[in-house]
């Protein structure tokens, strides 16, 4: 029983569970509701659909924080990604409802599917920018990243012309807004990503040469490993994951406001990532674990605004939060509580 | 000799737990002068340098300064009694001036002001004493190495300094830095000002010293007028064996014939500045070629330049006959070389990953990352390779880093010959590893060269080289002199070509 208890908790998934479920049931104490699922107009409505549903840009973002942080980077400029992303889409789209021979139909400035292509495709620059810093010229990547994170949301600025840009088109507001099976469109997105990248990092030996990397790029590069590649990619493909967000948030807020698209998410990601039980020192890495940390956020983010903290304070509750989450999963105060509970717990 | 010592250390004793670092150390620095500390790895230089210099606190023993006793215990403590040290990695702010730089921690004030003026034509005459003449408020890492050496020096002896320690300031300088910094050093000797140079260089420690105190394994060998030591001595004192060959020159007996007429890789010219002067070097297969030399003679670097480490600025690299670029390890791989880094922590093992995933590591990155071996294969490979090569351990899911040095060395050997190598370099593959793991891995190494494998066998013991290579090419400051035949020669053969007679 010990034994199989030890092995639990020795999961890298155990902690970030636990705290998800604390969360949960905090939720459940103040709003018997919680979680209650009902299905109206033909789809699950329910708190913990809308957690989902709203914690889907944070995690498509974490995953690609996930692999960045495994290479012992870090990529703070994804927020200004969603902001140079979204204003991409929201402009092309623009939108306008019109009436043609006595119908109203709605006309986009530019075909929907371009404008995506064009928005995912900037964030593959902004992404391609990233690791051209990192990998390329050698710098740190805090730094490194730091520059687009200023530099990016006045190039958002630059698209959207300093308006917000509201969006007049009815099929965009699906991708943020929509259900497929009664089941939230964005969620689909996050299933998609999340099972590329299990498949291509359980499936191929990606996963292998960002974990060598992470932890001896020395010696990766003496095997034979270009971890300058490998590293450029991983920036190029998380900015990426922040430009799929980027559309999901426009989507839903129907509209791309440069100056606020975004703001913080970057913290949240390695927030999430952290959560998920992936060392910031680079290394081994649990996307599993970062989604659960992004859905952590995401609850905690609920339960303030449901409990009714007055919003001036409740970054304040957010941050304690937090705290207490890290200081339970720091492995040595663990170890410290779970020798003392077994000492103190007698037969077991 | 006229003079009085200005510095004496006598006796001195250090041990650190499990290990006597210093065992009745002496040393006299006599002012004017400058004197060589020599030794192999592991002699106690550095540590007869920490206690000099404060850093460490010897057991027992005096130091005597003007015939004062002083124990300084610490780098500034040594450095108001005058004892200044100039230490091998060159510790100045190359984002700062060069006049910041030798002045930075004691600015001279006019008021509340920094005296900028004061400072900089302090700096000047400094560097100028030391026949430099530069621009002393353009950035420090606008110049070149040696001169930030310089600055380094002018620094260490803008504090009424009597004693001068360098440890190792050559060893980043190309040949004409190393001129330019014994320029400088003539000049300080001009004026009264005692040096104690350590290096691993025979050619630089002839071409500067007067006098040269020999260490080994803790111990004071002696003390010698430069004049008056061969180099052949010198190394003698050094290594602690006079001429033996009954004991080293043994040989397996069996002779490896080459296996083909034409050299596997052959190097026309190779070199590149501050790391090694150009050299040839023909491997075949079946054939052991050791690197011979003493510490810093240029082994380490010519493995890097062969393996794509370093760039290469001047000559060819042939495989089979034809002209190859090798730019980085990747494309060294990919014609069949392999490599075992000395320093096996960080550059070779990576630790956190398993022995299972360590072992294909080189293999898979050979394969790209979209030929995955599946799982089953991976572990049916390492378990063949941990038996093949007795490494201990309970399965091959455990972390590499957990396992004792000899048995990740021969984890790392199993790496590369899972790549089905042609070529293996072995950069003190026995570093660190215990007497009876070290004969093992030996005895793999002779193996793999029995199927064909050409093998580049570096060490920094003599004997293991001798035991095991068929030829030997000898470097001495980086420079290849000679090459022999590891059947005929003996360790004072080698060492007489170290040191630059004719063998």
């Amino acid at each position: 029983m010990k034994a199989t208890l030890l092995k639990l908790t020795r999961s890298h998934l155990f902690w970030p569970c636990v705290t998800l479920v604390l969360l949960c049931l905090v939720n459940v104490h103040f709003n018997p509701g919680f979680f209650n699922i009902e299905i109206k107009d033909g789809h699950l409505y329910g708190s913990v659909i809308d957690i989902l549903n709203r914690a889907a840009p944070l995690m498509l973002i974490a995953m690609g924080m996930t692999l960045v942080i495994a290479t012992r980077g870090i990529d703070i400029s994804v927020g200004a990604t969603v902001a140079i992303a979204g204003a991409v889409a929201a402009s092309l789209i623009g939108g306008s409802l019109v009436i043609k021979e006595g119908v109203q139909t709605y006309v986009s400035n530019t075909p929907m599917p371009l404008a995506f292509a064009a928005a995912l495709f900037v964030a593959l620059l902004c992404g391609l920018w990233n690791g051209l810093l990192v990998a390329g010229a050698g710098m740190q990547p805090i730094v490194a990243t730091l520059i687009l994170m200023v530099a990016g949301r006045g190039v958002a600025q630059l698209i959207t012309e300093g308006q917000i840009v509201t969006v007049y088109y009815e099929p965009f507001f699906f991708i943020g807004n929509g259900f497929i099976f009664g089941i939230p469109v964005s969620l689909y997105i996050v299933a998609a990503v999340l099972g590329v990248l299990l498949l291509l990092t359980q499936r191929t030996a990606l996963g292998l040469f960002i974990e060598s990397v992470g932890i001896n790029p020395v010696a990766s590069r003496f095997s034979g490993i270009s971890a300058r590649a490998l590293v450029f990619w991983v920036y190029a493909f998380c900015s990426v994951t922040a430009g799929i967000a980027a559309l999901i948030i426009t989507s839903n807020v129907k509209s791309a406001d440069a100056n606020n698209a975004g703001l913080l998410l970057e913290l949240d990601a390695i927030l999430a990532v952290a959560l998920g039980g992936t060392s910031l020192a680079g290394g081994r890495f649990y996307l599993i674990g970062t989604l659960v940390g992004a859905l952590i956020i995401q609850t905690l983010t609920y339960a303030i605004y449901s409990l009714g903290v007055p919003p001036e304070i409740n970054m304040v509750v957010k941050a304690i939060v937090v705290f207490g989450v890290c200081i339970i999963q720091s492995p040595a105060l663990r170890d410290l509580l779970l020798k003392h509970a077994l000492r103190s717990g007698g037969p077991a | 000799m006229a003079a009085e010592p200005v510095l004496v250390m006598q006796d001195i004793c250090k041990s650190f737990p499990g290990v006597t670092a210093l065992k009745d150390a002496q040393l006299r620095l006599f002012p004017g002068e400058v004197h060589a500390v020599m030794g192999q790895n592991g002699a106690g230089k550095s540590t007869l340098i920490k206690v000099l210099t404060g850093v460490e606190t010897p057991d027992s023993g005096e130091i005597l300064l003007n015939g004062r006793a002083i124990q300084p215990e610490s780098v500034d403590a040594a450095q108001k009694l005058g004892i200044s040290t100039v230490f091998q990695e060159v510790n100045l702010c190359p984002n700062l001036s060069v006049a910041e730089n030798i002045f930075i921690g004691r600015f001279p004030m006019r008021g509340l002001a920094i005296d900028w003026k004061t400072i900089e034509r302090e700096a000047q005459a400094a560097l100028a004493a030391l026949n430099i003449h530069v621009d002393v408020t353009r950035t420090l890492s606008e110049f070149p190495v040696a001169i930030q050496q310089m600055v380094a020096i002018a620094r260490a002896l803008s504090t009424e300094a009597q004693v001068l320690i360098l440890d190792e300031p050559t060893s980043s300088l190309d040949e004409d830095e190393v001129e330019r910094l014994f320029d400088a050093l003539r000049e300080l000797k001009r004026k009264n000002i005692a040096i104690l140079f350590v290096t691993h260089f025979l050619d630089q420690t002839y071409a500067i010293s007067d006098r040269i105190t020999v260490l080994r394994n803790g111990e004071f060998v002696g003390e010698y007028p430069a004049s008056e030591l061969s180099r052949l001595e010198l190394i003698n004192a050094m290594v602690g064996r006079e001429i033996d060959e009954a004991g080293y020159a043994a040989q397996d007996g069996e002779s490896t014939s080459p296996h083909a007429e034409r050299p596997f890789v052959s190097v026309q010219g190779l070199g590149a500045s501050g790391r090694i002067h150009p050299i040839d070097l023909d491997i075949y297969r079946g054939q052991v070629l050791g690197l011979g030399g003493l510490l810093g003679s240029g082994r380490t670097e010519t493995a890097r330049l062969l393996f794509g480490i370093d760039r290469a600025e001047s000559g060819t690299i042939a495989i089979d006959g034809a002209p190859v670029r090798l730019n980085s390890p990747r494309k060294a791989v990919r014609q069949g070389i392999a490599f075992c880094p000395e320093d096996r922590k960080t550059e070779g093992i990576v630790a956190d990953l398993s022995i299972r995933e360590n072992i294909i590591l080189a293999l898979q990155a050979r394969r790209g990352i979209f030929r995955y071996l599946p799982r089953r294969v991976q572990s049916a490979m390492a378990d063949q390779f941990i038996k093949q090569l007795g490494i201990r351990t309970p399965d091959a899911e455990k972390p590499i880093g957990q396992l004792s040095g000899g048995n990740q060395q021969k984890a790392l050997l199993a790496r590369w010959l899972a790549t089905e190598p042609k070529m293996l370099i072995l950069d003190e593959p026995t570093r660190g590893i215990d007497i009876a793991a070290k004969l093992e891995i030996m005895d793999l190494v002779k193996a793999q060269c029995r199927k064909g494998l050409a093998i580049l066998f570096i060490s920094s013991e003599m004997s293991e080289v001798l035991r095991v290579s068929d030829r030997i090419a000898v470097l001495r400051d980086r420079r290849k002199v000679g090459e022999i035949d590891g059947k005929a020669a003996d360790e004072q053969s080698v060492f007489r070509m170290i040191a630059g007679a004719e063998a």
